[in-house]
């Protein structure tokens, strides 16, 4: 199961749920899993930054998620 | 992917494409443009920094000879009125003073000037709100009444929008472990990204809707989208031009002119020009923001760190924003930490609206991080480098933000730093020295390119990404590296939104990472397309063929006595092969690579004057793989001179009503080539594995460091600190009057 880690701002989204393990083998069905449990946070999701096993991505649509994987939502970075 | 070897053009240090039109003044830039029949356009801007608007009469600038149209807020369509739109030309409040309220088109600059005067507002003022503290106090004045912190309407309306917190371990606990512990608040002020180049467009609309607008940019796409954004358009309705760029630093990747050109074309019928003065430039496009920052580390005796809080409050100007987010989450990322604590907040003020500035929201909380471990180390008596490496993050290490590292280069940059010979060497008499970590994080996101293939084997890269520090020669290098032909014959272009496949903007040190690698993989289409044709013009296979040294072979032990073919043989016969060689690619580049620094600098003060005089600066900093190294040196040095600049004077001035009284360079000092020492580079190169060449964005960390390693110059030379910047001659003066 894939250790799954919100921050500060989502937590108004997930009752206050910090942390999860979670069945998932990649970040599309871990979103759906997660929009399963607190209904229109996909929505949300889409406009995070995550990082996957310490790899940061802006969108991460295509990415696999292994067994023992660390995910990490987070604010999306910009830059100058 | 593979880490490269035995590169050839990677790390050679070529002219820039670019530079010939740029040194004999031919390159246009932003204001550069004109077209047949254009009037210019002038924007009225609000006396007040706070104030409701009540009306606004346009009619009897509109009867005046010579003007063909004027707008304000109410013509900009309500479906975009986000506070994008609002920035632009302000609605029934004007949220600081210098927001667009109307603007004017009219025959000459002259005559729109004259037409400004003609606009009757009705104002009622409004207390402004022009600090931190003055936001946060109780019973603030509002500066939006409808605003609550994260949107929770439970609670009254806030002039802090946003809170957010990270937290690790037990920070109590951590504190009761150490030795020592330091505390400290700093501020750090507005400043601006000081670019040579003011804001400037022109903008056209035909009889069908359709609208061209050139304009010095960061990303044409982003121009594209929002201007299409704020007047209610289809963004294939809009075609962005970018022209050259006088200088961005993540000023130039938002909007205040392009949609109010647009509109104005649209009611006259013509082209319609805009450039905004130096005076507007400071007082109504984005800064970055003012902070207050509180800073809490304990550690042992042995260097050990056992805790560390930060509670930072960034000012957003008058729309929230702040980049207070990746102030948080790099405040401690140099550092492995068992416990930990980080509040942030987004605060807005009756100031203008904070844009991207380098390494967004990082120089202003590593400031204060930076400066508390420099009292850390002299408080246990511990080089400053050594209680760093103590301490440094590394691979594997859990970031402050969550996620662990991947392979990153804070402890190579830090032992090369400890053994350099400027930080060996003796500082002299009356000299004090500071050191500071810098971070930054780095992204992808989309890019596009087309490499291109004349008939005599000349390359052309057409790319989307506005070149803002010689990136077109880093494409042109990484495109000689991949295909084997030599440099001399590779030319790259910017194109425009109908030119060019899709770029995010230039920003985020994105660029040779993420539109470099789109690059390096429409080559490698090309050299596909080459096997197949050789393989063609030989009778063999596909999979019998090799690309080596810019040359199709025949794979060894594949019987065929052939000769090579160079690309430009290729390309020479390609009419009988399948057609022109056009290489393509579109990618979400994903891993662009964190990267860290080390600066040292030696200064000097006057006591009598307060003035700081900086002797020496040296960086060292993990690019990954430099490319073009010059250019490379050329960010890090670019980045410290501006830090050094925000360390040293520059900083708003604001007066009671809130208005800036030094909005020109002639008061608001940036440093200048002869305030400046050589800034020496070191480059240390741990390369990135999500790319080809290892490459990691090289832009923005150089700004982290400086601010806090002058400070802590200041502080050695000193023998007691000033917490708060500009060190300028006024604050160092009375400082020292104050300490005698």
């Amino acid at each position: 199961m894939a250790k799954v880690v919100f921050p500060d701002h989502l937590l108004t989204h997930t009752n206050g749920e910090r942390e999860l393990n979670i069945e998932c083998n990649s970040f599309r069905s871990l979103v759906r899993a997660l929009d399963a449990k607190w209904p229109g946070i996909e929505d949300v999701l889409s406009k995070t930054a995550v990082a996957i096993d310490g790899q940061i991505y802006q969108d991460a649509w295509l990415e696999r998620i292994g067994p023992n994987s660390e995910v990490f939502f987070m604010q999306r970075i910009e830059g100058g | 992917m593979a880490e490269a070897v035995d590169l050839k053009a990677i790390g050679t240090r070529p002219i820039r494409p670019d530079g010939v039109d740029k040194v004999t003044g031919r390159a246009n830039f932003g204001a550069d443009m004109t077209l047949p029949g254009m009037v210019h356009a002038k924007v009225l801007r609000s006396p007040y920094a706070h104030a409701r608007i009540k009306n606004v009469d346009l009619s009897k600038a509109l009867e005046m000879d010579g003007v063909f149209a004027a707008i304000c807020g109410r013509d900009l369509p309500e479906e975009g009125a986000n506070d994008l739109s609002i920035n632009i030309l302000a609605r029934d409040k004007a949220l600081y003073h210098g927001h667009a309220v109307a603007a004017v088109a009219a025959r000459t600059p002259a005559l729109a000037e004259q037409a400004l005067d003609l606009i009757e507002v009705d104002y009622e003022e409004l207390h402004p709100v022009l600090s931190i503290d003055d936001a946060i106090a109780d019973g603030a004045t509002l500066v939006n009444e409808n605003m609550y912190t994260n949107g929770d309407r439970s609670q009254p309306p806030s002039n802090v929008a946003a809170k957010q917190k990270f937290e690790r371990g037990d920070v109590e606990k951590g504190f009761a472990e150490a030795d020592v512990v330091v505390e400290e608040s700093y501020r750090v002020p507005t400043a601006h990204q000081g670019y040579i180049e003011p804001h400037a467009c022109i903008a056209t609309i035909n009889e069908a809707g359709r609208a061209t607008v050139w304009c010095c940019t960061q990303g044409q796409f982003d121009v594209r989208s929002m201007t299409a954004g704020v007047l209610n358009k289809k963004v294939s309705d809009i075609k962005v031009i970018p022209s050259e760029i006088g200088g961005g630093f993540g000023g130039k990747t938002t909007i205040y002119l392009e949609p109010v050109a647009v509109k104005l074309s649209e009611i006259s019928g013509r082209p319609v020009k805009m450039v905004m003065n130096r005076e507007e430039v400071f007082r109504a496009t984005g800064p970055t923001s003012a902070t207050l920052c509180r800073i809490k580390v304990g550690a042992k005796n042995d260097g050990t760190i056992t805790a560390a809080t930060a509670w930072l409050a960034y000012e957003a100007g008058a729309f929230p924003g702040a980049p207070v987010g990746p102030g948080c989450m790099s405040v401690l990322a140099p550092y492995n930490l068992e416990n930990l604590l980080i509040e942030g907040l987004d605060v807005v003020v009756n100031k203008p609206k904070v844009a991207a500035y380098r390494a967004p929201g990082a120089p202003q909380s590593m400031h204060a991080m930076e400066c508390t471990i420099d009292e850390v180390a002299r408080k246990i008596g511990m080089d400053p480098i050594d209680l760093r490496l103590k301490n440094a993050a590394d691979e594997g290490t859990v970031a402050p933000y969550g996620p662990r590292f991947p392979a990153i280069g804070l402890v190579e940059c830090l032992k090369a730093a400890r053994e350099h010979p400027n930080y060996l060497s003796e500082k002299g008499e009356g000299v004090g020295r500071g050191v500071a970590v810098g971070f930054w994080f780095n992204i992808g996101m989309q890019s596009s390119a087309e490499v291109r293939i004349a008939e005599n084997g000349a390359v052309t890269i057409m790319e989307g990404s506005p070149d803002i520090g010689g990136s077109r020669a880093s494409m042109c290098l990484m495109a000689a590296e991949t295909l084997g032909v030599s440099y001399e014959t590779i030319n790259a272009h910017v194109g425009d939104t109908e030119a060019t496949g899709f770029c995010n903007v230039t920003g985020g040190s994105r660029t040779t990472f993420a539109t470099g690698l789109a690059v390096v993989q429409a080559c490698e289409d090309i050299i596909a397309q080459c096997k197949e044709r050789a393989a063609l013009t030989w009778d063999l296979d596909v999979d019998q063929v090799d690309w080596e040294d810019g040359k199709a072979v025949p794979k060894p032990g594949v019987n065929a006595d052939v000769q090579p073919l160079s690309l430009a043989d290729i390309a020479r016969s390609a009419g009988r092969t399948g057609g022109p060689l056009l290489g393509r690619a579109s990618l979400n580049a994903q891993g662009p690579g964190a990267s860290f620094s080390v600066n040292w600098t030696d200064v000097t003060l006057d006591r009598d004057t307060g003035k700081v005089d900086v002797l020496a600066f040296t960086a060292v900093q993990d690019a990954g793989r430099a490319i073009h190294p010059a250019y490379v040196e050329g960010q890090m040095q670019g980045g410290a001179v501006q830090g050094l600049g925000w360390a040293l004077n520059e900083e708003y001035i604001y007066d009671q009503k809130g208005v800036m009284e030094n909005a020109g360079f002639l008061d608001y000092r940036v440093p200048v080539a002869s305030d400046m020492p050589m800034i020496e580079c070191q480059i240390v190169e741990v390369p990135n594995p999500s790319h080809p060449y290892g490459v990691r964005g090289v832009g923005e960390t150089p700004i982290v460091a400086p601010l806090a390693a002058t400070s802590n110059a200041v502080r050695d030379v000193l023998g007691y600190r000033i917490n708060d910047l500009p060190l300028s001659p006024p604050r160092v003066l009375a400082s020292l009057d104050e300490s005698n």
